[in-house]
């Protein structure tokens, strides 16, 4: 049985791992803050762009351009995006796993991977995947040049046949309790058509559809990346967040049946001490 | 009832709305050069390159420098879309400055591993930050 000593300090040291989980659901409520208004600033943006874009797209012709291609998908590519840290709760295994679903469903010749986030690179690396490229350890000074280098990488794949379609699996963020995962198709881009009627008939472009595509394109993957990331790493804030909450609700409980447990014992200890007692006093008695 | 004479014009960049206003008239450097637009100008698009944007608004005229983009043009609504555009006083002169002196460095010294593009459109990039602060009436010491 445990004694009062090995009781006591077992409640201090959950405390103390309450403290910290404490500590980490506030340092991730603050990164959440920050994350989330970043996202809503870059929003408008890829926004504007993808509209920007179906106004373009919808004057020229889909084979216009090579990153607009749609080709025979033998060769598959997937973008997975996870944190580059633990203890978010199921955040990166909840992707992981359905990365896996992914892959083991997919009808290629072959499959690519771009691991983005420490979670991703380690995991697929122990297994015996084709890994193009790399990304991690950037979340926490995440910048814009990430998102270039990750679009910039995906680009060249495409543009050299080496994948025909690019699917990015990652996390979205929805509110600081709830992430949704996505699979979207980020090569070939698909523009989103304008609605006829809001289209202007008359629309010059200067100096021609064609030469305002290409860097639109670029530009277009550039910030859907970002976004990407911007999401990701959002999500990730709210599900540590509330990981920590919880975390910290159990190390409560926890403490107060140790404190049940100790209780008992030490009542256990001082009945037990009066027994004695009277027993003694008991048998000089007699 | 007199004419409309001004229209809505909005910067956005990656990093967030910068300016959303009803201006009179803004001037912008397309690819081809810079133009202006009024209320009332034909639906058009083009790309931009490095350089300045000068808008006039409520009878004041408010810079930016940009380091290029995507520019939208309907009869009442002009979408910038840049890659960077700061107002030209939030410029940040020393940081332009340094930029400037290290291009042109690299520019100078003609090793082979010095990318001379990148090198170059750093160095348009801070001299033309300069110009605007300078337009804007900022010292450059």
């Amino acid at each position: 049985m445990a004694t009062l000593r090995d009781i006591k300090r077992r409640i201090a040291s959950v405390r103390s791992t309450q403290q910290i989980t404490k500590a980490m659901k506030m340092v991730a409520a603050a990164k959440l803050r920050k994350a989330q208004e970043r996202l809503y600033k870059a929003r408008p943006y890829a926004y504007q762009i993808a509209q920007v874009l179906g106004h373009v797209a919808a004057r020229v012709d889909r084979s216009a351009h090579p990153l607009l291609a749609d080709r025979e998908p033998n060769r598959v590519g997937y973008v997975i995006v996870t944190g580059d840290r633990g203890l978010c709760g199921s955040f990166n295994t909840n992707i992981l796993r359905h990365a896996h679903e992914e892959l083991d469903s997919v009808q290629a010749e072959t499959v690519g991977l771009i691991t983005v986030g420490r979670k991703a690179v380690q995991h697929f690396d122990k297994l015996d995947v084709q890994v193009l490229g790399r990304y991690m350890n950037f979340f926490n000074e995440l910048e814009f040049s990430h998102a270039m280098a990750i679009a910039s990488l995906i680009r060249d794949k495409f543009l050299d046949h080496e994948l025909d379609h690019i699917y990015v699996i990652y996390n979205e963020f929805k509110s600081a309790v709830q992430q949704r995962i996505v699979v979207e198709q980020i090569l070939p881009i698909v523009p989103e058509l304008p609605e006829k009627e809001k289209h202007p008939s008359e629309y010059l472009f200067e100096p021609s559809p064609q030469a305002i595509l290409d860097p639109l394109l670029d530009r277009y993957l550039n910030v859907r990346v970002w976004r990407i990331l911007l999401e990701s790493y959002a999500a990730e804030q709210g599900a540590r967040m509330t990981a920590m909450e919880a975390a910290t609700e159990n190390a409560e409980e926890m403490i107060h049946n140790l404190i049940l447990h100790y209780n008992k014992a030490r009542q256990a200890s001082i009945t037990k001490e009066i027994i004695e007692i009277v027993s003694g006093a008991e048998a000089l008695k007699s | 009832m007199p004419e409309e004479k001004t229209f809505q014009f909005e910067i956005v960049t990656p990093e967030g709305k910068v300016y959303s206003e009803t201006v009179e008239s803004v001037i912008a450097p397309g690819v081809d050069g810079y133009f202006g637009v009024l209320a009332g100008h034909t639906p058009f698009m083009t790309a931009l390159k490095i350089g300045e944007i000068r808008v006039r608004t409520h009878g004041e005229t408010v810079l930016f420098a940009t380091t290029g983009g995507f520019v939208e043009v309907l009869p009442h609504r002009m979408t910038l879309l840049a890659e960077t555009a700061e107002e030209a006083s939030r410029i940040d002169v020393s940081r332009a400055l340094a930029a400037k002196e290290r291009a042109e460095k690299r520019l100078k010294s003609r090793s082979p591993d010095v990318d001379v593009e990148r090198a170059r459109l750093a160095l348009a990039r801070a001299l033309n930050r300069l110009r605007v602060a300078q337009h804007a009436g900022v010292r450059i010491g």
